[in-house]
């Protein structure tokens, strides 16, 4: 079969995306141009006996070298050759599109017009004659409307027959004035005749961009330093002249002929139905942007998208966490006790399980944020916005990036870096990138949820509100520091579109969904689950010795001995084996209580340690403080006893036995809490202890917030596990926040201070990941450096601050 | 009677005709690309809340400016002969 390369060329929005979906049936490959960020898309097709291979160029609105999808859309060209350039014109917008079109001409490539989007020219009463415009361009013309596969078919036919021969690149003669024109042929010669160049590059299209000021094309030719030294000569006489004659660089001349040769063309084979009222979309922007109702309508979208988000997810986080609860629960039932369990269990189910336990929200916000981009809202906030952002010396278009990553909470940093393609300039571009990590991603509402609930429970929404603005401020004056500093310069025009408001279609709005839920669930299968296993590890080795364990084990051993011969239990347990059975059934009651799950404790009444089981309860629920939240659980009728043994008896045997599980389980804490402290991270948690005291941090918490540095969602995994291992079991049942509230240790400024470090403190790995792909080692060096040191100071500041003032 | 002013001195709702762009390089280039080039028709259909940027209609889409980028477009307006109207 005889193999065809088509290039797919065109402006942002044209819907190039579209018509390479429509063409290859979605079958894409995704891949990075050589040395570049820019991302390559490929795929092919079979079409009457020729393979059909297809390259998706990065969408330009010209081909300078300006910026780097230009310069890679343009180099493909050139070093490729591909037999055939679609250019994909969007018809409601033809002479902007067409602008492309015109400097494709000028290269000299094989060219063919794919006319998309008639159908929305046609309702804005656009009449496109497209025979006309073909030959008045001398390009075949398709019109066509991708989105809905009309004209995909006559496309892929008119490619074969002009693929199928292969002509010579002919660069078009265009007239720019006649000083111009003299002086591109002057050039031209002077190209061709000193012979640097290969067949390659079309010696015209050279001398264009020479006196376009082209950087990169007058690099190539020095080569040849007469060469070289002759152009410049003739370019410095040209700008002289037309500055003095016409005060413009002959830059924009040509782009001013451009233009008006466009104009003609288009006066030619478009008309244009007389128009007197405003269109549909500006009608709404009358509306969206109008200078009081538009911040107030924007907050309040914003507000909406978060609360859709945040109660769309509510049942499904629900359900995942029940999923992975009852899976916990049947592993222990399959899994023998042991290493390997624990592997399973606080390894890989509690680590994966806590990542993919968020996608719900990841997921809702994701699709909020589609819908806002793919309606046209998206640019509306860039532009309402760009004032302020400025300031900082961000762009508008950072803001959705920064809402992306979090911004209203609930995001990713991952797909926001990506977003950050939009930026054309490099500065603003790494800064917004370098702020992006301070966002609430998905990833660290879970540290916050927890922590507001143990010690804010009263204010959570409020709570949750201010640390947003909190995230938001960092951002914005860190982008100021870096702007002001490191990333010193200028700033980028703003010259943007505000496309026209569409209706997103939920197909459209799942595959963006898809696509950034995507890259967080591979997180959460890769990085989470490797580093979850690894953090295992750390918290369980190296253990105790026997020597240390046999301390402790005589400990027990002799307090067993003393409770076996206590004369109130007497009665009830005659042997080490009863006392043992005992433990288990009280646990299992006090859980079956604590659940209400009638059907165990209906079972338990059969037992001859009833009587005994019902009152240590009763005893225990007495003797404990009914302040820690814990009996609310408890308040099912505890069953009474209804055996003939004179309660008094009763009473005391179950005095002494809640009496002897208490010091059992102080025995259990301290030999749990000595075993952490004996693995890796606990020795590794015991040595930051000392950097982190300022800041009130003890060691469970470092080992957690060692285990932030690869993913945040294992913080509170990491501080589950710390806890509950160093805590005891009648306490395993109570979830981490309540723990926490209980803990002495704790209160509400330690809590704050956490949730500001957390906030603040290195960004995840795979967000480091993308920002190397995106930039380079330097700038992840940096991000993790600045991050750390401003965490640092922020909960200083904040912990210190917080301790003077006595709170 | 016809005047010209910077793109930036424009009201709201105003229509006009570009007849210069004194802006070089990339801004030059950028404003270029996006179709403003002399002897196009532009509407001006309002600014940001913060009067900054500002949005324009040219051949059929609405592009945005800053302040300062609209500084470098001369646009000739349509003034009524009235001499005592101010424009602004």
């Amino acid at each position: 079969m005889k193999t065809i390369t088509i290039a797919l060329a065109g402006n942002p929005n044209a819907g190039k995306s579209t018509v390479f979906n429509a063409i290859t049936g979605g079958r894409q490959h995704i891949a990075n141009y050589p040395g570049v960020t820019v991302e390559k898309k490929y795929g092919s097709v079979n079409h009457k006996g020729y393979r059909i291979e297809v390259v998706d160029l990065p969408g330009t609105y010209s081909l300078t070298a300006y910026s780097l999808e230009e310069i890679v859309a343009r180099d493909f060209l050139i070093n490729n050759r591909p037999d055939l350039v679609v250019d994909i014109v969007d018809a409601s917008n033809l002479d902007r599109n067409l602008y492309l079109t015109i400097q494709l001409k000028e290269m000299g490539v094989p060219l063919l017009i794919g006319l998309n989007m008639i159908d929305i020219a046609k309702s804005r009463g656009l009449d496109i004659d497209h025979e006309q415009l073909s030959s008045l361009l001398c390009v075949p013309v398709v019109p066509m409307v991708a989105r809905s596969n009309r004209g995909t078919d006559y496309l892929l036919d008119k490619i074969v027959e002009l693929a199928a021969e292969p002509k010579e690149w002919q660069p078009a003669k265009i007239s720019y004035g006649l000083d111009i024109d003299k002086a591109i042929d002057e050039i031209e010669s002077s190209i061709k005749a000193s012979g640097i160049t290969n067949e390659k590059y079309p010696a015209r299209w050279l001398a264009l961009k020479c006196l376009e000021g082209d950087k990169q094309v007058f690099a190539s030719l020095e080569k040849d330093p007469d060469l070289s030294k002759k152009i410049h000569a003739i370019t410095q006489r040209v700008i002289k002249h037309t500055l003095s004659t016409l005060e413009e660089d002959p830059e924009g001349i040509i782009a001013d002929h451009r233009y008006g040769y466009l104009t003609g063309i288009t006066k030619k084979a478009l008309k244009r139905q007389i128009q007197s009222r405003l269109n549909m979309s500006d009608k709404i922007d009358k509306v969206m942007t109008n200078r009081v109702l538009g911040p107030i309508l924007m907050i309040m979208i914003l507000y909406g998208m978060y609360l859709f988000t945040f109660s769309a997810s509510e049942a499904p986080i629900n359900w995942l966490d029940m999923f992975f609860s009852k899976l916990k629960v049947v592993i222990c039932t399959v899994v023998p006790k042991g290493h390997i369990q624990s592997l399973i269990i606080s390894g890989i189910v509690d680590g994966v399980g806590g990542v993919l336990g968020f996608v719900p929200i990841i997921m809702f916000m994701f699709f909020a944020i589609a819908i806002i981009e793919d309606s046209g809202y998206m640019a509306r906030i860039a532009f309402m916005l760009d004032r302020v952002l400025r300031w900082f010396g961000l762009h508008g278009n950072s803001v959705i990036s920064l809402i992306i990553s979090g911004g209203i909470s609930g995001g990713c940093a991952v797909p926001g870096i990506m977003a950050t393609r939009t930026l054309r300039d490099p500065k603003e571009r790494i800064a917004t990138l370098l702020v992006i990590p301070f966002m609430n991603c998905g990833a660290k509402l879970p540290v916050y949820t927890v922590l507001i609930a143990a010690f804010f429970s009263e204010n959570r929404t409020t709570m949750m509100f201010l640390l947003t603005i909190t995230s938001w401020i960092f951002a914005l004056f860190a982008a100021k520091l870096l702007r002001l500093t490191v990333l010193k310069g200028s700033q980028t025009p703003f010259v943007m579109e505000l496309p026209p408001y569409r209706l997103p279609t939920l197909k459209g709005a799942c595959i963006h969904t898809w696509e950034r839920t995507f890259q967080y669930i591979k997180k959460a299968g890769t990085i989470i689950l490797g580093l979850s296993v690894l953090l295992w590890g750390m918290m369980s080795f190296p253990q105790l010795s026997a020597d240390q364990i046999r301390v402790f084990e005589n400990r027990k051993n002799s307090i067993e001995n003393i409770t076996l011969n206590s004369p109130a239990l007497k009665k009830y347990i005659k042997n080490k084996k009863d006392l043992r059975e005992l433990d288990k059934l009280y646990l299992t009651y006090a859980q079956a209580v604590a659940n209400k799950d009638e059907n165990i404790t209906k079972k338990l009444r059969k037992s001859r340690f009833f009587p005994l089981l019902n009152a240590a309860y009763k005893t225990y629920l007495n003797k404990t403080d009914n302040t820690d939240g814990y009996d609310k659980y408890s308040q099912a009728p505890v069953p009474e006893s209804d055996t003939g043994h004179t309660e008094n008896s009763l009473a005391e045997a179950a005095h002494e036995y809640i009496q002897y599980r208490q010091i059992k389980e102080k025995i259990d804490a301290e030999q749990r809490q000595t075993a952490l402290k004996h693995t890796v991270a606990g020795w590794l948690g015991q040595k930051l202890e000392i950097l982190t005291r300022p800041l009130g941090f003890d060691y469970r918490t470092d080992i957690a917030l060692v285990g932030g540095f690869a993913a945040k969602e294992i913080i509170l995994s990491t501080m589950g596990t710390a806890y509950s291992l160093s805590d005891s079991t009648a306490n395993r049942s109570k979830s981490l926040a309540e723990r926490l509230a209980n803990d002495p240790s704790w209160n509400p400024l330690k809590a704050f201070t956490l949730i500001v470090f957390t906030m603040l403190y290195v960004p995840c790995i795979a967000t480091l990941a993308c920002i190397r792909k995106e930039t380079s080692w330097k700038w992840v060096w940096f991000s993790i450096c600045f991050n750390i040191i401003l965490a640092y100071a922020v909960s200083f500041i904040i912990g210190q601050g917080g301790r003077i003032l006595g709170l | 009677m016809k005047k010209i002013i910077s793109m930036r001195e424009m009201l709201n709702n105003q229509k006009g005709i570009i007849k210069k762009v004194s802006a070089m390089g990339e801004m030059g280039r950028r404003i270029r690309e996006m179709g403003l080039v002399p002897e196009t028709k532009i509407h001006v259909q309002g600014r940001a809340p913060l009067k900054d940027p500002v949005a324009i209609k040219v051949r059929d889409c609405i592009l945005t400016l800053r302040n300062n980028e609209a500084n470098f477009i001369q646009v000739e307006i349509e003034v009524p002969d009235a001499p005592e109207k101010n424009t602004k």
